[in-house]
């Protein structure tokens, strides 16, 4: 009896001792993983990215090959996350680096949404890398402020999209007895032609989910506001309790009218197909929809053709993805090699042609891009440039959040439009 | 004498056995709810106060009442309300139901029995992405999935725009769940039929009780603990309702929120106060349905 006694005794005691055991074991290794000798080492680098699948994924194999051209000696380790159109990956980014644990660099939009990340102290400055690689001048300088918080630059960009696009097809808009080459020059004229398409018994204007509808509403507060008074939103300069907004959400909430019913538990693919099966006439879609339509072997102008916005025309609606440096980067040389490689023309080129975005860089080559990116590279360059909403350029992710939610709650219609404009006023002040 | 002179002997064992789990919930359930309570009566509200680059303040129940009084919110629990109940009535019935027929004499009852409780098996995100397509809310000749079938079958009166209705949507989303759990509540019913003692059946039908009274008063009054555990058990389910909702809807869809989602979503906005304020209100509410349940058991324990 008591020799089983003493045994229980011995078992519970060494149950005890081994957990100690774990516990210091597991609190000794975090130091020792991050500090392995390698602090700053160029031996290799993980970007942290959401570009696991499609075009995105092929723009970043291409821009892999250029890297390992220009850096032989670093080893490139894939982190992308895929799922949730980048937000799987946004979360457990924000986990690794609230504990000190980042990635060597990872990808960001451009402008408010890289805010949260400088306040937080948690990505450097990287001025100085812009003097070193001497690509201070190669970007737009509206494009440069966005990334600037008291003059210090803190990513860079590796591409250009425009979010501000129609996307149409044509043999729905011929069987409505439309033109398929007509333009509209404001929203107003647009409507008439949406009417025809629903009269054909086709979805006039397809959309998704939340996002996607943050999206189209943007793009229709900047085609009744006009591109400064769409900027003065995020500036405080517009108000948003004005007639002119409230004339724009009377818009939206007509557009919303025209759309598919099941558009909540769709995301933009499923949008974009409708319009490349011929089921739905009209997409609202930022630029990278055309990547769909020629994975789907379809070809512009016969199958697909594409205008900007009615009413927003001689604007471009731009977000930008770029690389940070994080403070803290296990391989902060391996991430330098990688931003040199992002920041150039030869890393741009390849990553653009293949991910159908346009270059940040001025100087690339037009006519090294397909038939929709040249245009998109011409408008770039003349156009007024004004950031988007929906993809963090504008607002910061809470301002964003807020305005979703109240866009959710306008078009499931559980609010009015005044309790809609309302709710955007909060939100816009967050 | 030797009892009082090394009292450690008799419950120093039992402790050091329990040890090394009493540390590991210590720490990680109970001293990391008091983390979460705290930094709910914090005002970090911003990525630079969670990472303690700026200073954040006690603010003791502010961000409840605020939370609270939001209408966001109040249509949150309102949704899990209308979800907890719709989800508890189908599986207690279906699991009834499905355990009654099977306790009649039936051939090929194991069949049966894995036929129904197989959809537990399946993960939640994996059958919300199929059940994403049966409740698409497209009508008439944009019809798919179940509102297609009701086409075909003859009865398009029965098509609706399911989960993207604002004020029932999230009580379609319960249909998934209940098809998934009303098997596990089948298997605990069955269980208990089969623990009542057939004399007592033949015995009451002796007694010339009808099949109404025989139930009423025989069957019933011993299933009671079953249905306690059943409703227990589904309920705190329902509560923590989280995977089936973001797989068949998406987080920003205002028609299906519940508190979990604006959890999530107030995490992923930095809001890390609001998150940990909406976890808590979470924690109350499983506990006032689970907390009375434990008291109650223990009270039987010492009764026997």
């Amino acid at each position: 009896m008591r020799r089983i006694r003493s045994i229980t005794v011995a078992i519970a005691g060494l149950a005890a001792a081994g957990l100690a055991l774990a516990a210091c074991s597991s609190n000794g290794a975090t130091p020792s993983s991050t500090g392995s000798g390698a602090q700053g080492a160029a031996s290799e680098v993980e970007v942290f990215t959401w570009w696991a699948s499609g075009s995105e994924k092929l723009g970043l194999d291409a821009m892999v090959s250029v890297f390992e051209k220009q850096h032989p000696d670093v080893k490139f380790i894939n982190g992308a996350v895929a799922g949730g159109a980048g937000s799987a990956a946004k979360d457990l980014l924000q986990s690794r680096l609230q504990a000190n644990n980042p990635p060597d660099t990872f990808q960001a939009h451009a402008g408010a949404e890289l805010t949260d990340y400088i306040d937080a102290g948690q990505i450097q400055d990287v001025s100085a890398l812009y003097d070193q690689f001497k690509i201070r001048d190669v970007f737009p300088k509206d494009l440069i402020d966005l990334l600037t918080v008291d003059g210090k630059i803190y990513s860079v960009p590796s591409n250009i999209h425009r979010a501000n696009m129609v996307w149409a097809n044509p043999t729905v808009l011929t069987a409505a007895g439309l033109d398929p080459a007509a333009k509209y020059a404001t929203l107003k004229d647009w409507f008439p032609a949406l009417d025809a398409v629903k009269a054909s018994g086709k979805t006039a204007l397809s959309v998704a989910t939340t996002w996607t509808q943050v999206n189209l509403l943007e793009t229709i507060l900047i085609a009744d506001l006009g591109a400064t008074d769409y900027a003065g939103l995020w500036t405080g300069a517009t108000d948003w309790k004005g007639a002119k907004v409230t004339t724009a959400l009377t818009d939206f909430q007509k557009l919303m009218s025209y759309t598919n019913t099941d558009r909540d538990g769709l995301d933009w693919p499923d949008a974009t197909q409708q319009v490349i099966d011929g089921t739905a006439g009209f997409n609202i879609m930022g630029d990278w929809a055309v990547a769909a339509f020629e994975a789907a072997g379809k070809t512009a102008g016969t199958d697909f053709t594409y205008f900007p916005v009615p009413g927003t025309d001689g604007i471009f609606d731009f977000l930008a993805d770029s690389f940070t440096l994080p403070v803290g980067a296990p391989h902060e040389d391996g991430a330098k090699a990688w931003l040199e490689t992002v920041g150039s023309l030869e890393g741009q080129t390849a990553f653009n042609k293949a991910k159908g975005s346009i270059p940040a860089r001025t100087d690339a080559k037009a006519t090294d891009f397909s038939e929709y990116q040249q245009t998109a590279i011409a408008s770039f360059a003349k156009d007024t440039i004004v950031p988007s909403l929906a993809h963090g350029a504008a607002a910061s992710i809470k301002t964003l959040n807020a305005i979703s939610d109240a866009t959710s709650k306008f078009t499931t219609g559980a609010s009015d439009l005044a309790a809609f404009q309302s709710e955007l006023a909060t939100a816009a002040g967050k | 004498m030797r009892r009082t002179r090394w009292p450690i002997r008799r419950w120093g064992p039992p402790v050091l056995l329990i040890s090394p789990s009493l540390a590991v919930v210590g720490v990680f359930v109970y001293g990391l709810l008091a983390v979460n309570a705290k930094t709910s009566a914090t005002d970090i509200h911003t990525a630079a106060q969670a990472t303690g680059r700026k200073p954040s303040v006690f603010v003791g129940f502010d961000n409840y009442v605020s939370l609270l009084g939001t209408a966001a919110f109040q249509h949150s629990l309102k949704n899990l309300l209308l979800y907890t109940a719709v989800f508890l009535v189908g599986t207690m019935a279906f699991g009834f139901l499905w355990a009654w027929l099977l306790d009649q004499p039936v051939r090929f009852e194991g069949v049966f029995r894995s036929v129904y409780l197989f959809p537990m098996a399946v993960s939640f995100v994996a059958s919300g992405v199929v059940w994403r397509w049966l409740l698409n809310s497209n009508q008439d000749t944009a019809a798919s999935g179940l509102n297609r079938l009701f086409q075909t079958m003859g009865l398009g009166f029965l098509q609706n725009s399911w989960w993207n209705n604002v004020s029932w949507g999230i009580a379609a989303i319960a249909i998934p769940a209940v098809w998934q759990l009303s098997g596990y509540v089948m298997a605990l019913f069955l269980a208990g039929f089969r623990g009542i003692p057939t004399e007592l059946r033949e015995a009451a039908r002796m007694d010339g009780a009808s099949e109404w009274k025989l139930y009423r008063h025989v069957i019933f009054p011993q299933l009671s603990p079953v249905a306690l555990s059943a409703v227990i058990v589904v309920g705190h389910m329902s509560l923590k309702a989280f995977d089936l909702i973001m797989s068949i809807s998406k987080p920003a869809n205002y028609q299906t929120k519940v508190p979990a989602i604006d959890m999530y979503v107030f995490k992923s906005s930095f809001d890390y106060a609001d998150s940990a304020a909406v976890g808590v209100v979470l924690l109350v509410i499983v506990a006032v349905l689970i907390v009375p349940y434990l008291v109650h058991l223990s009270r039987a324990e010492k009764q026997s």
